[in-house]
């Protein structure tokens, strides 16, 4: 299979290259953001002052420590712990995250729906599974803060991480209809009679 | 021996970030069996990689995943030990606020109406507190665990009758496995609770999911259960992080209460594989963590 390093921002074309089981490393830029902060700009109308066109954005809200702003802290704070949140409760702000904003790239844990498949398909991008909870680790491949934005709803802002060899990241979902996820489900739920029969409780 | 609830208060303190950096013993163990048993390729790299994230959090001296939870105390009172009750929810409190504080902790903790953060893991009612008592002499023992919540919201109650019998409850959880796929960070444990009244099955489900592995439900029958229960849910081929492979979860256990003839409840609450909790016991002796 396979693996992308891919610079961020991307293309839509660069998006639709990527494709279920193969790995991806990120560099240079990575957004972060959760349930507070989509709900805030996509169902109370607030705006970033961040551009996300051609972007990943990671489900996340990280533990940082408040610090003076410097070269190495541009926005006074250091990463202490960031890792990746259940991407599902977010499933219904991928297509204006996509549409209104541009992102192109999805990181989170535990994959998302079909909404977000066909989201993909239509404009181009792609969920890359990071593996939750292995947020130490995470956080070594994170080199600084360079920004945040609606701060107010901290530690749900929005924040923007300089990154270095971040993955690798599996290819969970694709612009072609592939979803790893769906797959796993589609067996899962093939095996089901066998393992009830087994424990003597078939329907 | 009489309590002083100052020292409680940097116990509790101590005890969250403890909790939050160091994976109990039994955890890592159960690690170990997994990879042992997983042929699943990605299964296997994703088991590696969350082992591999243990070491990091040690070596870095960094806690193991974000989410610092909801925090949870529970407190086991023994034989000649004396304290003031308010005084000591008070340390407890502020052991959990300190520690959010001190050590620069995400606070996880909202208002559930407002969505208010206090950025103190503290609110109505949290930091949860649950007493209990036990035989021991002068000793009093602390858990702490920071319960993560990918893991929390995969919680379900079922008020069954006793016509669905005891298939019901089994097919109940087999379900609700398959239907968090990878949503709960798994490998799991799987905490199921039977009986009782609605409340009390849904903290069941919570003591079960944070027993330590390889600890057996204390009823043969519900022994029996999450023996049977724990080999099928590996079955089903969710997998690590819902990617496929035997790695669903590390064990599915039990807990128990009894219930009235006319009910059959059944509850399920997750733990995640960062499953964490720290202790801390409290004697004329001193402090021992662990």
């Amino acid at each position: 299979m396979p693996h992308h390093v891919v610079e961020m921002p991307i293309s839509a074309e660069q998006a639709r290259q990527l494709r279920i089981g193969e790995t991806v490393t990120l560099e240079k830029t990575l957004y972060g953001i959760r349930d507070a902060t989509l709900i805030h700009m996509f169902d109370r109308g607030r705006r970033t002052r961040f551009d996300l066109n051609g972007h990943a954005v990671i489900h996340t809200a990280p533990n940082v420590h408040r610090v003076e702003k410097s070269d190495k802290a541009p926005a006074g704070y250091e990463p202490f712990c960031i890792g990746t949140t259940t991407s599902q409760r977010m499933e219904r702000f991928t297509k204006p995250l996509m549409q209104r904003e541009g992102v192109r790239i999805i990181i989170g844990k535990g994959g998302m729906g079909q909404g977000t498949l066909d989201v993909f398909a239509e404009l181009g991008g792609a969920y890359l599974a990071i593996v939750g909870g292995a947020a130490a680790l995470e956080t070594t491949w994170i080199e600084r803060i360079e920004d945040v934005d609606m701060d107010d709803l901290h530690p749900e802002s929005l924040w923007r991480f300089r990154i270095r060899n971040f993955g690798p990241l599996l290819v969970g979902m694709d612009s072609h209809g592939g979803s790893m996820f769906a797959d796993v489900r589609a067996d899962v739920a093939a095996r089901r009679s066998a393992v009830l029969e087994k424990l003597g409780i078939a329907e | 021996m009489q309590l002083d609830t100052k020292e409680v208060e940097e116990v509790c303190k101590d005890l969250y970030v403890r909790a939050l950096k160091i994976l109990p013993p039994d955890i890592k163990a159960g690690f170990a069996r997994l990879q042992q048993a997983e042929t699943h390729k990605i299964g296997q790299t994703i088991l590696g990689t969350m082992v591999e994230n243990i070491a990091v959090a040690e070596r870095t001296n960094n806690i193991l995943c974000q989410d610092t939870g909801i925090p949870i105390y529970n407190v086991t009172v023994g034989r000649d030990v004396s304290f003031e009750g308010a005084d000591m929810t008070r340390a407890i409190r502020r052991g959990c606020e300190r520690a959010t504080r001190e050590h620069s902790l995400r606070s996880s903790v909202v208002h559930p109406i407002t969505r208010v953060n206090e950025q103190t893991s503290c609110g109505i009612r949290v930091p949860i507190i649950h007493y209990g008592f036990d035989d021991r002499e002068e000793t009093i023992e602390i858990e702490m665990i920071p319960k993560g919540s990918g893991s929390e919201n995969g919680s379900f109650l079922q008020m069954l009758i006793p016509a669905d019998g005891i298939k019901a409850v089994k097919r109940f959880v087999i379900d609700r496995v398959i239907e968090l796929g990878g949503r709960v960070c798994p490998p799991t444990i799987v905490g199921v609770g039977i009986g009782g009244t609605s409340d009390l099955c849904m903290h069941l489900a919570k003591i079960a999911a944070t027993r330590p592995l390889r600890t057996k439900c204390s009823d043969p029958d519900g022994a029996k259960i999450e023996a049977e229960l724990s080999e099928a849910v590996n079955e089903l081929g969710v997998g690590a992080q819902g990617l496929g492979g035997r790695s669903t979860s590390f064990a599915v256990h039990v807990e128990i209460a009894a219930t009235h003839i006319t009910q059959n409840p059944v509850a399920v609450n997750i733990q995640c594989h960062s499953a964490r909790r720290a202790r801390a016991t409290i004697t004329p002796g001193g402090i021992h963590f662990g």
